[in-house]
């Protein structure tokens, strides 16, 4: 009698594990489809996917967690942290972890994914003179970029921590991170904006006929200038995160100890170097390869600013004309390939890091 | 105290220092605000900055020839004949300059040297740009001219539409594993969260090919779910990373006696975790939203062009293409783009601030 009951529950139980998640699917595909083909007004199409995207999300926890509960005590126990960790790990694993596999594996064949091509992709990047160009230009971002943003980052850190008006400056000079990179690129391309004759409406070409120069085309004419003028977009936008960081690191610094350096006579310049670079060295290594990284993927700039042409093309810009212009999936995946070698030490110092901090 | 003494001396040096830097970094977006509300005529006429008060030839007297002048013979003003072309470019007599106001209605300046400000404002840019209807500008000749508008009202509600569900899901995705990780013993935790680690710092470029393969295939490209997935994915690790942080912070005895309660980790998780997490939440929404408000590739690649679905960034860049040298539009576009990031910013700065902090300086 009670066999019988018992099995009759663990049916129900297979029947409701089976039953949720199918209706969630149809639920969340029927809205789906309903969104996509309905073409409701602008404003309607948001609100409703701003409610579902929302609600959705939390009706599937919600749902999977109640028949999770219906288990035995020992079986909850076993499946509920699945439940918690398993649609990040879904995630994750579709769109990030098994794409960089397959990218992997792609980067082996050529433009159309078909024939294996062995290395040869991978010489091409190294000897085609686009891609050599990309690579170089990447490599004038990562070192120039990377490095004005972080000197100036410190610089205005330190500054801004002795001078009267830190609050407003920090704002000012923090304020493009909240600015698109596009619409970075807009504002850029009106300061470097060039026309023939007289009259120049670009500030940069305003100030040089002011002072008697030729008003320049900056970023098409001037190479491989014109990448500098590039660069200086990105180290407008990113001195700010790194200024921000850095002053809650020097701000960290416990005063005693600048105390007893000037105690002991040493200049402001002196202390600067000896006492603070050393202190905040980790967040210094921190932010550099964040920074480092995120230059790395530079893409959008140069896309708005000059189309990656004038010698201007990096490896991410290479890879998206290789993948939708050429339609050479083998070049553009061996190209996301060699950013993601590049960034293989900084993976290292991160898992390196997180161990030190005995997390797991 | 000369040490005291010797820095207060230099404190202007740091103040004039700092204030330059500060200028340098606001005149890009000064000038891009003022030249979103000048006449399309006047921003291709003259820099920005010539709203300012500067030397400037200032309209002293207008005359008005007769209405059967002709324009292609040499024309006589005060006594003295000129040219069509040198009337047209502005021609300097006796300190003063003689120059078009509206050449058709033989309507001409005198203007004199001095002080002036071009303070022709308007908000057209601002229609012309959301409104996506035909519209007519006032060209410096008195022609009037009718040009396209390029719609951004619906790419903005596309963006809001895109930028609010990316931003909750993965951080309600990211907060329930980061919960798990931290408070829940199971068989694959370690292994799961060093990837995550490591996915941290992977270009998205990798994934980008056979994640786009895997779209065509189920019918996601160009719709909002597979944007959202995309931009959940991709923040993912970075978000978890950081929730975990503050999560396995939480005062364990809390979670104990809760359990003694009778509580399931599911109402834990949303009575209690979620609720003290408040500030960690925050700070790391307010930073995904903000990246995916301002993203362009991911739009680019799983979004595309059609209209009904494009956001605010594709369409500025797009405009950028076809109408590079329209500044009226561009200026005003980038400004509605910025509008949402800076309020944001000035709203939330502390939070935001606190969001970077959390993801960028591990340790």
């Amino acid at each position: 009698m009670q066999a019988q009951t018992k099995k009759d529950n663990t049916l129900r139980l297979l029947l409701l594990s089976l039953l949720v998640p199918v209706a969630n699917l149809l639920v969340h595909g029927l809205i789906f489809l309903f969104l996509r083909d309905a073409g409701l007004p602008p404003i309607a199409n948001a609100l409703v996917a701003i409610v579902w995207g929302a609600l959705g999300i939390y009706s599937i926890y919600y749902s999977f967690n109640w028949v999770v509960e219906k288990y035995p005590d020992q079986w909850k126990r076993r499946i509920l942290p699945y439940v918690f960790v398993g649609p990040a790990v879904i995630l994750l694993g579709w769109l990030l972890f098994l794409p960089t596999m397959r990218t992997l594996y792609l980067s082996f064949f050529g433009p159309n994914s078909a024939d294996f091509v062995g290395l040869a992709n991978y010489a091409a990047v190294f000897t085609d003179r686009l891609l050599a160009t990309a690579l170089r230009n990447n490599l004038l971002w990562v070192f120039l970029g990377t490095g004005a943003c972080v000197t100036l980052g410190l610089l205005v850190a330190v500054l801004a921590d002795r001078s009267s008006f830190e609050k407003t400056a920090k704002a000012i000079i923090f304020m493009p991170m909240a600015i698109s990179f596009v619409a970075a690129g807009v504002i850029w391309k009106f300061i470097y904006y060039y026309q023939p004759g007289d009259t120049q409406i670009g500030l940069l070409n305003a100030i040089v006929t002011a002072f008697g120069g030729e008003p320049q085309a900056w970023t098409t004419m001037l190479q491989p200038w014109n990448n500098l003028f590039l660069i200086a977009i990105l180290i407008w936008m990113q001195t700010g995160f790194a200024m921000v960081i850095f002053s809650a690191a020097i701000k960290g610094i416990p005063e005693d100890i600048l105390e007893a350096g000037r105690i002991d006579g040493a200049g402001e310049i002196r202390i600067f170097f000896s006492i603070m670079i050393p202190y905040i060295s980790g967040t210094l290594l921190s932010v550099t390869t964040t920074i480092i990284v995120f230059t790395l993927k530079i893409f959008d700039v140069v896309m708005i600013m000059t189309g990656g042409q004038y010698d201007t093309e990096v490896v991410a810009t290479q890879f998206y004309r290789q993948l939708f212009m050429f339609q050479n999936t083998g070049y553009g995946s061996t190209l996301a390939i060699v950013l993601l070698i590049a960034v293989i030490p900084v993976i290292i110092i991160n898992l390196r890091q997180f161990r030190k901090q005995g997390g797991f | 105290m000369p040490g005291k003494k010797k820095r207060r001396g230099s404190k202007w040096i740091v103040n004039s220092v700092l204030g330059f830097i500060c200028l340098i970094w606001l005149i890009p977006t000064l000038g891009l605000f003022i030249s979103s509300f000048r006449p399309a005529a006047d921003i291709l006429s003259e820099g920005w900055w010539h709203v300012f008060p500067h030397r400037t030839w200032t309209t002293a007297e207008q005359i008005t020839l007769p209405e059967d002048t002709d324009l292609r013979a040499p024309i006589e003003v005060n006594g003295r004949t000129f040219t069509d072309t040198e009337l047209r470019s502005g021609i300097v007599v006796d300190g003063q300059r003689l120059i078009w106001e509206n050449r058709r209605e033989r309507l001409l300046n005198v203007q004199e040297r001095g002080w002036g400000a071009s303070l022709n404002f308007t908000t057209q840019n601002y229609e012309a740009v959301l409104g996506g209807k035909e519209y007519e500008i006032v060209m410096p000749g008195g022609g009037v001219e009718t040009q396209r508008g390029t719609g951004m009202t619906q790419s903005f509600w596309n963006t809001v539409a895109v930028a609010f569900p990316a931003t909750v899901i993965p951080v309600f995705i990211a907060s329930f594993a980061a919960y798990a990780f931290a408070w829940m013993r199971f068989p694959g935790r370690r292994i799961m969260f060093v990837v995550i680690i490591a996915l941290l710092v992977v270009p998205l470029q990798v994934a980008l090919i056979p994640v786009l393969r895997d779209y065509t295939n189920l019918g996601l490209n160009g719709t909002y779910l597979g944007i959202w997935l995309a931009h959940a994915a991709f923040g993912l690790p970075l978000v978890t990373y950081f929730m975990y942080n503050f999560i396995s912070q939480l005062p364990k005895d809390l979670f104990e006696s809760a359990f003694m309660d009778g509580a399931s980790n599911f109402t834990m998780f949303s009575r209690l975790v979620l609720p003290l997490s408040v500030p960690a939440l925050a700070s790391i929404s307010i930073f995904q939203f903000l990246w995916v408000w301002n993203d362009y590739l991911v739009s680019l690649i799983f979004l595309g062009n059609q209209p009904e679905v494009q956001v605010m960034s594709m369409k500025i860049a797009s405009l950028v293409g076809s109408r590079g040298n329209d500044w009226h539009l561009l200026t005003a576009a980038a400004f509605i783009s910025m509008l949402m990031p800076l309020a944001v910013f000035f709203t939330l700065q502390r939070f935001f601030v606190r969001g970077l902090m959390g993801g960028a300086v591990k340790g």
